[in-house]
């Protein structure tokens, strides 16, 4: 419901709805290391287009799957982040690390 | 921090026009219901869209800091929370818990020190960043009282000029 979890090749396309807070990030975190464990997936595409707010916890998963992603030799992507989410992502400086685009299409185009 | 340290505690010198206090059980499920309350009552205030959203945040912050640091993820704690109004234009938020306290609360406040590795630290660094001013207390054993202030004239003065 609040997360939505699919798999495209060695992509997992996460889909997360809601205010990604610490209750939504505890379930995230879990859902997608789950999937995770899994060798064949190596990328993940976040998309927070449906976020509408994110603190410290929904941070610290993104950035914690980042570490695991980037130690796996993967690819980690965050899509979509609006007002007022986008805003505390780069005050953050996790887009240093995490490449943000608009939309999951875009990164198809890469 | 942007306020003067050595001023003394707004409530004491201030005239107070509104205020809410509410009490709940340190449970993730409540954090949300935290700062929308205190959004809500904030939005008394003559501020803008951005300014409720950066409450928001800093509420959650303090709120999930008690819960994961103050009780340790347990349920039974208790959280209380004050919001008052000063001079029309002054938000305090005070955020306290009785649960274990800060043991060394020069380290805590450090920018991005955590007690766990998967948590970026950030929580106190947001609360500096948003308001005002940001004073906690905290007595190993007894609890911990994160005290947040932000004015918001001054604000709209800088941002119109």
């Amino acid at each position: 419901m609040d997360v939505e979890i699919k798999q495209v090749r060695n992509t997992l396309v996460v889909r997360v709805q809601g205010e990604l807070d610490m209750l939504i990030a505890g379930k995230m975190r879990k859902e997608i290391d789950e999937k995770l464990k899994d060798d064949k997936i190596k990328n993940l595409i976040v998309n927070l287009e449906k976020v509408t707010f994110i603190d410290s916890s929904g941070l610290g998963v993104l950035i914690g799957r980042y570490k695991k992603i980037a130690a796996n030799g993967g690819r980690m992507y965050i899509v979509g982040a609006k007002s007022p989410v986008d805003k505390i992502l780069f005050f953050s400086g996790i887009n240093k690390l995490v490449p943000m685009y608009n939309s999951e299409q875009d990164i198809i185009n890469i | 921090m942007r306020g003067g340290e050595d001023q003394p505690l707004a409530g004491s010198v201030m005239h107070v026009k509104n205020y809410v206090r509410f009490e709940f059980q340190s449970l993730p499920e409540n954090i949300s219901f935290a700062r929308s309350c205190v959004a809500a009552f904030a939005s008394q205030i003559d501020c803008t869209l951005d300014d409720i959203e950066e409450i928001k945040l800093v509420v959650s912050e303090a709120v999930s800091n008690s819960i994961i640091h103050g009780y340790g993820n347990k349920p039974s704690g208790k959280i209380v929370i004050t919001v008052s109004i000063l001079d029309k234009k002054t938000l305090e938020i005070i955020v306290e818990d009785y649960g274990k306290g800060i043991e060394n609360l020069e380290e805590a406040l450090k920018p991005t020190y955590s007690s766990d590795p998967s948590r970026m630290g950030l929580g106190f660094t947001f609360m500096k960043s948003f308001m005002d001013e940001m004073e906690v207390t905290s007595n190993p054993g007894e609890g911990t009282s994160v005290r947040l202030k932000r004015s918001f004239l001054a604000k709209d003065k800088e941002a119109y000029a």
